[in-house]
């Protein structure tokens, strides 16, 4: 396990449970701190924090105090989003830095620590909104959306376990823990790709864009990306490139097999055809024909011919169509842990040709008292989390 | 490009590959020092840098493309043709100065051309490489191509993103290449902590499909717990009410959410009717579900007297989230934003002054950077071969000669 001699306390809220889920999955040995009688049935909560120890913390807050201290004296990362109701801990993270000097502090916040906003609330969609994100999804003209799963707590738990293994890498070479200081606000701005440099460079500003693509044409041409197919939708895009002329010429080639009218696909030599050049009149013109074709195909044919094509393009997935999928199989993506049948995302990564195994089931509790304390391989520890404690 | 003091220091990571699922990562890590090299060559550059607009100018160009340059700022640009013997020869020394390699070719390709991982960690050890694509390295479909505006369908995203009665919603660009990068580089990073501290490197595969369902796991988990399929629901949600997104005055949105009644008293207050806090079709966060449409229209009615900001800054006056919906030319003004400086200017040689985004996430003590502008194609051969690849004169002379810079 490439952090398997790393020890994480995870204070977080759901703005920050991915990062410590992140982490466990490489191998950091994660504590997750609970207030006592915590709901923790729900889905969402134990999809992401699974592969943690939970520490449901005494309902006494000196004795809870003395537990989350004697934890941090050999903890490695403190995950935190100081909004969590974690009783009678001190999980400032500025006194944290103090009184630690080798520990990593993490610290989640809607909009991070610092700027005049920083105190401001936020849920996801307010993140999503301030991030930009739900300015690109919608319909031109309509309502702008977020996704209905939410997703600025992922951007925001991704960046989190990012800047915790690079202060780590820092904390290893120099001895030093630091402050990560992460704005979920900022974080969603890696959704849009690279749409603000449309402003920034030519002075065109992107928007929603519906069910179509925008931005890959000189002349403003916008691309139909969702077909309606016999049992959902299809999700393909005419590009350029050697990928996209192959995909394309294979498109044609199974349209004419099939019997399929061409229109104006017919005349196209996909060798010179250049996508960033194409105006309306002619993306319309090719798209008509392939409209017609999608509708007779299920999801499943699409992809199955779109594979054995070498064809770019998916089809939209639900997740019972996700759960069911072979590839995913083949790979043992989802996991179960110990002795129950309850099914996971499992680690997010396969290394040395393994998925590491999820190794504690969200319902696991890690000992309460002081005396059980299961800090991982006390020989591993000893070289990278130091014994400097609280003075 | 000094890294000095900064966290990665020291850290050197090799690119091969191009478009955003690799390149994302090395940036992210050259941000906070890393020495990152990412290799290309003039026959066929990174893709990002002739496919996509934005061009300087509206015209085309390999170093004019805002698209490359968002994702490959504070790198260095070596060319090395790859189809020419000398070309791989030059590689495979690479491979042993770097800790990292992070590559984004189809599966079996870093094979074929003798740069996979079993050859390259027989003369370097400790190397850590990071392999991402579409599907993973194995199962019946890893060898399907694939870009991640796509991938983002397949695994849910674009199904749970729109009206109910209307179609699925794109998400701009190559949405999950993102989350891929960013998982990717956690897992690059602790491979490298590892290889550090013991001397072991590591060979990671990293499926961009499977990251993004990292992202849907609540939805699959409940999936395997209920059967309950989910489907796309415009703004709503199962607990807060109201939540969503309404109309201002100048024309801008404002997205805002209450998640307890407390929340919603505060709001009725803040939009001058503390009375709706009682009223028997508002009390509830159940009661202001069903009746929806009419709460939509008493909040609709506030916020359509005035703009996106000054909404915003009400409601949180008075506790509630709320926010204005962020366009790509707001996200520069915006005062949170401006005071993390989440745009940084930098002078590109061809290009000029132009803004390049930071990570979501800094360092107190040791601060990452934009550390420079992305660079021209090939533009630091001479730097990277000779000063830190450590070529003689001759060495390089005669690879130049061979033409493996071209």
């Amino acid at each position: 396990m490439l952090l398997s001699d790393v020890l994480i306390i995870d204070a977080t809220d759901r703005l920050g449970w991915l990062a410590g889920r992140l982490l466990a999955d490489l191998g950091a040995d994660v504590i997750k701190l609970e207030p006592p009688g915590s709901d923790r049935s729900r889905a969402e909560w134990r999809a992401f924090n699974v592969n943690k120890r939970i520490l449901e913390l005494d309902p006494e807050p000196a004795s809870a105090r003395a537990r989350v201290e004697e934890l941090l004296r050999t903890a490695d990362i403190c995950l935190l989003t100081p909004s969590a109701a974690i009783p009678g801990a001190c999980l400032d993270p500025l006194a944290l830095r103090r009184d630690y000097p080798r520990l990593v502090v993490v610290a989640i916040r809607p909009f991070g620590g610092v700027g005049p906003r920083s105190a401001w609330k936020a849920s996801d969609i307010e993140l999503m909104a301030a991030g930009g994100a739900m300015a690109l999804a919608g319909e031109p003209d309509g309502m702008p959306v977020r996704v209905s799963e939410p997703q600025s707590y992922g951007w925001a738990g991704a960046h989190a376990a990012i800047g915790a293994v690079v202060a780590l890498f820092r904390r290893d070479a120099t001895g030093r823990g630091d402050l990560v200081d992460v704005s979920a606000q900022a974080s969603v701005i890696a959704a849009l790709s690279h749409a603000p440099a449309f402003v920034d460079l030519v002075g065109i500003e992107p928007t929603r864009a519906g069910a179509f693509m925008t931005g890959r044409s000189i002349k403003g041409a916008r691309y139909r990306v969702f077909w309606p197919c016999r049992d959902g939708y299809i999700n393909f895009i005419f590009y350029g490139g050697a990928a996209g002329r192959r995909t394309n010429e294979q498109l044609v080639a199974w349209m004419r097999q099939s019997g399929a009218e061409l229109g104006a696909l017919a005349a196209i030599d996909w060798k010179t055809w250049d996508p960033t050049k194409a105006d309306q009149a002619e993306v319309d013109a090719i798209e008509a024909p392939v409209a017609q074709f999608f509708a007779r195909l299920t999801k499943r044919e699409f992809l199955i011919e779109g594979h054995r094509r070498e064809m770019l393009g998916y089809p939209v997935a639900t997740v019972a169509d996700i759960a069911s999928d072979p590839q995913l199989e083949a790979r043992a993506f989802f996991q179960t842990v110990a002795d129950s049948a309850d099914r996971f995302c499992g680690s997010f990564a396969v290394i040395d040709g393994e998925r590491p195994p999820l190794r504690h089931h969200p319902g696991a509790p890690f000992p309460a008292a002081p005396a059980s304390v299961g800090a991982p391989s006390a020989a591993g520890r000893a070289g990278s989390s130091g014994a400097e404690g609280k003075p | 490009m000094s890294a000095v003091g900064q966290a990665l220091a020291g850290l050197k990571v090799l690119e091969f590959g191009g478009y955003a699922a690799g390149p994302h990562i090395g940036k992210v890590l050259a941000n906070f020092g890393a020495r990152t090299i990412h290799m290309e060559s003039k026959e066929r550059p990174d893709g990002f840098r002739i496919q996509y607009p934005p061009f300087k100018d509206d015209r085309p160009g390999y170093n004019r493309s805002g698209c490359f340059a968002f994702f490959n700022d504070s790198k260095y640009s070596v060319t090395v043709d790859l189809k020419k013997p000398a070309g791989m020869a030059l590689a495979r020394r690479m491979a042993q100065w770097c800790d990292l390699i992070i590559e984004n070719m189809r599966p079996g390709v870093m094979e074929r051309l003798g740069l996979g991982f079993g050859a390259l960690a027989e003369r370097n050890p400790r190397l850590v490489m990071l392999s991402t694509c579409n599907m993973g390295q194995t199962g019946p479909r890893a060898d399907q191509p694939g870009f991640g505006s796509q991938l983002s369908a397949l695994a849910g995203m674009c199904e749970l993103t729109g009206v109910p009665e209307g179609p699925p919603m794109l998400l701009y660009g190559p949405y999950i290449d993102y989350v891929a990068s960013l998982l990717g580089a956690s897992a690059a990073l602790a491979g490298v902590t590892r290889s550090r501290r013991t001397g072991k490197g590591a060979l990671i595969d990293l499926s961009q499909y499977e990251c993004g369902l990292v992202f849907m796991g609540g939805a699959l988990r409940e999936f395997f717990a209920s059967g309950r399929v989910p489907t796309r629901c415009g703004n709503d949600d199962p607990v807060a009410a109201p939540h969503g997104a309404f109309l201002c005055h100048d024309g801008e949105w404002v997205a805002l959410s209450c998640w307890s009644d407390d929340e919603f008293a505060a709001l009725a207050r803040a939009i001058g009717d503390g009375s709706l806090a009682g009223d028997p079709r508002f009390a509830t966060a159940p009661a202001r579900r069903t009746n929806g449409k009419a709460l939509d229209a008493v909040i609709s009615a506030w916020t359509g007297q005035r703009g996106a900001e000054t909404a915003a800054i009400a409601l949180q006056a008075a506790g509630v989230p709320a926010y204005p919906v962020v366009g790509m030319a707001g996200l520069f003004s915006d005062p949170q934003l401006r005071a993390r400086r989440q745009f940084r200017v930098r002078r590109h040689p061809e290009m000029g002054d132009h803004a390049y985004c930071y990570p979501g996430f800094d360092l107190v003590e040791a601060p990452g950077d934009i550390i420079g502008p992305a660079p021209c194609v090939g533009a630091d051969n001479d730097f990277v071969f000779r000063d830190l690849i450590g070529l003689s004169e001759a060495e390089y002379e005669s690879y130049r000669q061979q033409g493996v810079f071209d």
